[in-house]
């Protein structure tokens, strides 16, 4: 595997993502979703900022989610679909750094694209900070503009570098649809992990629970670090469960990354 | 050492869902290509001529053999350095132009920046692309696209380069600049491989030739060696023939073909011509023209092609 190599992959899968429309057309539609959160807002009484906020991060959260599977999963079955793959692969790159360059591209793409959103998210409150008046702005337990949001946002890359390795590794062996449905699969599930550990309050079948365990142990638990609410509310964030759930994120990346490069190393493209 | 070498080759591909079977594509293909050479690499549809090249560079993996080129094994990264390839029906990224997408590719070669636009330049004149190479790929002909895909294959200036069907989807003047091309390769030093069941073309370029059929190598060698030099029969055409003459030409022909301005050729049996040709003098007739009618590439393969169908019918 070549630095070299997966470094100008990532270039090209970069520059091919941004003129891609559905990616111009999601970062637009989450600009909008962003405004229309700030216009909602203004019907709550005393929660403008809090719902702004709310919005603001579900939004960038959705979109990049969206850009993650939507770009992802076409990655590699794309590229077998069309046939590029043929020319690609017979040029001096290993298989390897083909699909590490993907995914690299991808995650540059996304960090792009939210680094965009974050500059418009900002914007709005920036502008929201100019227009609401000062007896209201006193109220707001956290400034509009604080540099605390970043943290979420930082968060929501690491699940969006975890979701997008999750297409990758499903999009070296199976059809587009079947990994944007097994993405969104795994995302739900991840974010629904503290549950599935706890299953047994809610049911009493031993092999629904037996199943909802054994998905706990196998799916990413993206709740532990999804502090948006801790954030925006000010509440106090558990650093050292954020910490490790970071880790083994990156961990879990790591190992799909690596899996995805080992179905693709033996991979027939007839 | 050979450019392109092959041994025993076999590819098996399971076929069918619930119970799958193997589906033999390719069987025990030998060929050994010298330095140098267009070789001609012909068979029908689904004979696994595709099958063969994408082994050969590893798009897929054999079920047994072994396949070497330029001496180094087909999955060495660094001997791909060396080859080129343009694969059946290309397709590239819609969203790149033709400039970006050989830049892009020039770079994996480690081609030095200070020379990626010239070359990249250069390759797209060599290829008829003009003004066009700073649309995107998605707007292009399929014609544009097949001549970038001949580009990217020659970006590198290979020692070997690898064309699976380079004519598919080329108008006329179109598969004349390949052809063109592909002796200017030759000229150069490069070893041409292509698959084709185009024949003419296959005749007009390929010192070396292996007919493949059902998976199997045919036959292969020299196109001198396979259509020999016997002579099957002649072409005769006249004109200015009296009704005397016609009547003696109809005697003497396998065929008779009626053409314009009061021409007529004749199929002649092989021989002895100059009877023939001394009795339609007599008559009055003029000779315009006299050539040997020799095996054709197409008379060879469409004998292979019956062989194999009869083999198949019979069960071996």
């Amino acid at each position: 595997m070549s630095l070299n190599a997966i470094g100008k992959v990532a270039l090209a899968v970069f520059k091919e993502s941004v003129r891609d429309r559905v990616s111009y057309s999601l970062v637009l539609f989450s600009v909008v979703l962003m405004g229309a959160s700030f216009l909602m807002s203004r019907l709550t009484a005393g929660q403008d900022l809090k719902v702004t906020k709310d919005l603001g991060l579900a939004t960038m959260n959705a979109i990049g989610l969206l850009i993650a599977i939507f770009i992802g999963t076409g990655l590699v079955s794309k590229e077998v679909e069309r046939r590029s793959i043929y020319s690609i692969l017979a040029k001096p790159l290993s298989r390897s750094s083909f699909v590490v360059g993907k995914y690299a591209g991808l995650v540059l793409t996304l960090a792009v694209n939210l680094a965009l959103m974050t500059i418009a998210f900002y914007v709005m409150m920036l502008y929201m900070t100019w227009t609401t008046d000062d007896w209201i702005t006193q109220g707001w337990r956290a400034p509009a503009l604080d540099p605390g949001l970043l943290v979420p946002i930082a968060l929501l890359g690491v699940q969006l570098m975890l979701a997008t390795a999750v297409a990758l590794f499903f999009s070296t062996f199976s059809s587009p649809l079947l990994a944007m449905l097994f993405t969104l699969g795994v995302w739900v599930a991840g974010h629904f992990s503290g549950d599935l550990r706890n299953f047994q309050t809610a049911v009493d079948s031993p092999a629904a629970i037996a199943l909802a365990r054994g998905l706990y142990y196998i799916v990413p638990n993206l709740s532990v670090i999804d502090v948006k609410n801790e954030i925006v509310h000010g509440k106090a964030v558990p650093w050292p469960s954020v910490g490790i759930g970071v880790a083994a994120l990156l961990a879990y990346v790591g190992a799909l990354v690596a899996a995805a490069t080992l179905v693709f190393n033996r991979r027939d493209f007839k | 050492m050979l450019a392109i070498e092959t041994e025993d080759l076999t590819k098996d591909y399971l076929v069918g869902f619930w119970r799958p079977r193997p589906y033999r594509a390719l069987d025990h293909l030998s060929l050994a290509v010298e330095p140098g050479e267009v070789y001609g690499f012909l068979g029908p549809n689904g004979a696994g001529k595709s099958t063969a090249i994408k082994l050969l560079m590893q798009l897929i993996f054999p079920t047994s053999g072994t396949a070497r080129i330029l001496g180094r094994p087909v999955g060495d990264v660094k001997m791909r350095r060396r080859i080129g390839f343009l694969p059946e029906n290309p397709a590239f990224y819609d969203y790149l132009t033709a400039e970006e997408l050989l830049t892009y590719f020039a770079s994996l070669f480690d081609i030095p920046a200070s020379v990626r636009a010239a070359r990249v330049a250069r390759v797209l004149d060599e290829v008829g692309i003009g003004a066009e190479r700073r649309m995107r790929l998605r707007s292009y002909s399929k014609g544009m696209v097949q001549r970038v895909g001949i580009a990217q294959a020659i970006i590198n200036e290979p020692e070997i380069v690898f064309f699976d069907e380079p004519m598919s989807g080329l108008d006329p003047l179109g598969r004349r600049d390949v052809r063109q091309l592909m002796l200017r390769l030759r000229d150069r030093g490069c070893t041409v491989f292509f698959s084709s069941h185009i024949l003419s073309d296959a005749e007009a370029l390929c010192s070396q030739v292996a007919i493949i059929a059902q998976g199997r190598l045919a036959t292969s060698g020299r196109l001198s060696d396979i259509l020999g030099t016997e002579v099957l029969g002649w072409e005769l055409v006249v004109d200015r023939v009296s009704p005397d003459g016609l009547a003696l030409l109809r005697a003497k022909a396998r065929a008779l073909t009626e053409l314009p301005d009061g021409r007529y050729a004749a199929d002649l049996p092989p021989h002895q011509p100059e009877a023939a040709l001394q009795e339609l003098a007599a008559a009055g007739a003029h000779v315009v023209s006299l050539n040997p009618l020799r095996k054709t590439l197409e008379d060879v393969f469409v004998a292979h092609a019956v062989q194999t169908a009869a083999r198949e019918t019979a069960g071996l």
